[in-house]
């Protein structure tokens, strides 16, 4: 792991649940949506709040998409946990709502989740087989 | 009350459908990934525009963003009848379990003692803190 991989993991953990959370906003705005009016569900989108949540979740999935091109899965999804973590410290320390007992022990549960899994390898190793494109030269290619 | 079961109704069945669609695509997005090798070198040694065409002539990579696709949409239908508090934490704990299940089935990733725990406690966490 070196400095880009960790900024990556950050990027992950940062944007989803920024993201999330406009999204929530928004859709609270839109209203109840029924199975029947499916396209009032893809006009959702023209909500800004629905609009700026995309945008978040864009980063996201560039982030997410980077890490998950050294990375095992079962590494990322739970490193990049402590967006959950983070949303509930900007909840009680910028926003200074309450946060419960049961929500200091979920945050301590997570936190523990994301300090098992880091201090592992990130990757599975595996027997060295057909090299990928971005183990070849570029000269390669062109 | 009949309003109420609706939507409860409406609820776990997004929750369902967020957690088999993400757990699809987030298995199919990474079989991609590690096809195309590492993004920050490709990108280093080709530039973007090689990356982003990569990507998408990458199969797994567009069935990846399909089952995203639904599990976006899936989960936009789950808060519009529930609250966040309900449909984040249940979606996203179920969605961890089943990744794990899913990345040792098919991916057959290592997935050790440290990962089941990290996995597991993630998941409980996420649902306490919904409290």
């Amino acid at each position: 792991m070196n400095f880009r991989k960790y900024l990556v993991l950050a990027g992950v953990t940062v944007f989803a649940p920024v993201g999330d959370s406009l999204l929530a906003y928004g859709m609270k705005q839109v209203g109840n949506i029924s199975l029947h009016d499916f396209g009032s569900l893809l006009l959702a989108i023209s909500n800004p709040w629905v609009g700026l949540g995309i945008v978040f979740l864009l980063g996201f999935f560039a982030s997410y998409m980077s890490a998950l091109s050294w990375a095992d899965l079962t590494y990322v999804l739970p490193a990049s946990s402590l967006g959950y973590v983070l949303l509930a410290l900007i909840a009680r320390f910028a926003l200074h709502e309450r946060v419960s007992l049961m929500r200091w022990l979920g945050i301590s549960l997570v936190s523990s989740g994301v300090g098992f899994v880091t201090a592992g390898p990130e990757i599975t190793r595996r027997p060295p087989k057909r090299p990928t494109i971005s183990d070849k030269p570029a000269a390669e290619h062109s | 009350m009949i309003r109420h079961a609706i939507s409860d109704l409406n609820a776990w069945l997004s929750i369902l459908a967020v957690v088999i669609s993400s757990s699809s695509g987030d298995v199919l997005l990474s079989r991609a990934m590690k096809q195309i090798g590492d993004l920050g070198t490709l990108r280093a040694k080709r530039g973007l525009a090689f990356v982003v065409l990569l990507m998408l002539r990458n199969r797994y990579f567009l069935l990846g963003v399909g089952c995203m696709a639904v599990s976006f949409y899936s989960l936009l239908f789950g808060l519009s009848w529930n609250d966040v508090s309900l449909i984040g934490p249940a979606a996203a704990s179920l969605t961890f379990v089943a990744n794990a299940i899913a990345a040792k089935i098919f991916l057959h990733e290592h997935v050790d003692g440290r990962r089941w725990a990290a996995a597991l406690l993630v998941a409980a966490g996420v649902v306490l803190m919904a409290f």
